[in-house]
């Protein structure tokens, strides 16, 4: 019985014997950078768009967020292809929720262990990672139909691809916002109140990019400028 | 058979086994890293309330001054020093928890000081923990006085979950080196406390106001609170004090 549902999975194309693909093949860098660009997770697929908006105030948090996401969006995508081929279809939504959620339990029981500091700053965020959009469309979308190191490719892709965006988000935002770039990291500094010292006036900041409308802006730049570079029109 | 019902049911039984034993062994393993963690963080909390410690790396450093300059009491809402439990238990000020004695009524609850000694020995700062609640959940503080237990000496606030960039700035140093220097008890002596201004960018705050978080008048507000109902309840320990140092003068 299972022999038979191999044959099925297989693609057709698998039965004449190739030569084993070369692991960075041309389609495998394009599964890692598909995503970057012209098949953007927030930019055009207009996915994970909720925590785009809530976790852009700072750079610092944007980062962990992103080094957070990238880690299970990779793991999450390694498990599920391990397993794609037992998961019952009925229930693979709620196992894809599950492994997700484990995941993101033990990120952040091993750095309640290990960086108190760090886990502080993203116990907030914790939440906001499972019920990221990114992650399980990946899971369904990419990662039960396809093997194992194809699959970490397509994370880190989507992982970085949504990585970048919210991190030009957050410097535009602080920048705007705070008046600073980089608080929190060695390459703290305060770029009003030095411009303020040099002529003599003071900034004022904007209040607007604090608030999550802000972001909703330079996203909208964003994906201007973006779909206008890539020529994408929507179907 | 993937899609037989009996297949599914072990399937998700055989998953929840899995994940469930693999979070708990984790959560069970690490617990005791967890809980030093924990400890490392409240004591630095009370020693950042009143010195610099963020260049010390190692966290033995730390505990170590701890134990050489902090001395810790737990007093009732009258002021006085309490020594055992209800249940006759030792009561140790690092171990009251602070979020469970803000669920029970002010006059039950126990209420630890720490006291940071001066170069002579002698008390020179009184920290209080605070507690209370934010925009989005709770907040907390530890507020240092000065010999005088009027002026703030520094505070070291923190939050469980609000906005960064916003309400979760109460716990950056600017904002905080805000408190210093401020006093809780006006010129008749009475309590006071102390309030941040809605709105960010006031000048010519008096003694008892601090400048406001723009965008985050809800985390501001939380922390008036916080402080003014803690206060209020230490104001017994703080009136006894006093007046034994009057005493002794």
């Amino acid at each position: 019985m299972s022999e038979v549902a191999e044959v099925i999975e297989e693609p057709v194309v698998a039965k004449v014997k190739e030569p084993s693909e070369p692991l960075l093949s041309k389609r495998r860098r394009r599964i890692v950078s598909d995503p970057l660009n012209e098949d953007n997770p927030i930019t055009v697929q207009v996915l994970g768009i909720c925590s785009a908006l809530a976790v852009t105030v700072q750079f610092k948090p944007t980062m962990i967020m992103s080094i957070a996401v990238v880690f299970v969006i990779v793991f999450a995508n390694l498990i599920t292809s391990l397993m794609r081929n037992l998961i019952p279809n009925r229930i693979r939504i709620i196992v894809q929720l599950a492994i997700i959620a484990t995941l993101v339990t033990l990120v952040s029981e091993v750095l309640k262990a290990y960086s108190y500091e760090m886990y502080k700053v993203l116990g907030a965020y914790v939440g906001l990672i499972i019920t990221n959009c990114i992650v399980m469309g990946r899971l369904e979308a990419f990662a039960m139909a396809n093997k194992p190191y194809d699959s970490i490719l397509d994370g880190f892709g989507s992982g970085f691809g949504y990585a970048w965006i919210i991190l030009v988000v957050a410097f535009f935002r602080e920048l705007f916002g705070g008046g600073t770039v980089f608080v929190g990291t060695p390459l703290e500094f305060d770029v009003y109140g030095s411009l303020s010292s040099l002529f003599g006036t003071a900034l004022k900041t904007n209040g607007l990019m604090v608030d999550s409308i802000g972001a909703f802006m330079l996203l909208g730049i964003i994906i201007w400028i973006q779909r206008t570079k890539n020529g994408y029109v929507e179907h | 058979m993937r899609q037989s019902n009996l297949y599914v049911i072990l399937f998700a039984i055989g998953l929840t086994v899995v994940f469930g034993g693999a979070l708990s062994l984790t959560s069970v393993g690490l617990k005791p890293l967890q809980d030093k963690q924990v400890e490392l963080d409240t004591k630095k909390k009370i020693l950042g309330a009143v010195m610099d410690i963020s260049t010390i790396e190692d966290p033995n450093e730390i505990l170590n001054i701890y134990n050489d300059k902090v001395k810790s009491i737990v007093v009732d809402i009258n002021g006085d020093e309490i020594e055992t439990d209800e249940k006759g238990n030792p009561i140790i000020a690092e171990e009251v928890n602070i979020q469970k004695n803000y669920k029970i009524d002010p006059q039950d609850r126990s209420y630890p000081v720490f006291m940071v000694a001066g170069a002579d020995g002698k008390p020179e700062f009184y920290i209080f923990p605070t507690f209370g609640a934010g925009l989005w959940d709770a907040i907390s503080g530890y507020v240092a006085f000065g010999e005088d237990l009027n002026t703030v000496k520094g505070v070291a606030f923190d939050h469980v979950g609000e906005t960064p960039g916003l309400g979760a700035r109460i716990t950056e140093d600017n904002v905080q080196g805000r408190f210093i220097g401020k006093e809780i008890f006006n010129d008749q002596g009475e309590l006071v406390s102390i309030t941040m201004l809605k709105g960010e960018g006031h000048t010519g705050l008096g003694k008892h106001e601090v400048d406001g978080l723009s965008g985050a008048t809800i985390t501001a507000k939380g922390v008036n609170v916080m402080l003014a109902k803690y206060l209020e309840c230490y104001s017994e320990f703080i009136r006894k004090t006093k007046m034994q140092k009057m005493a002794s003068l």
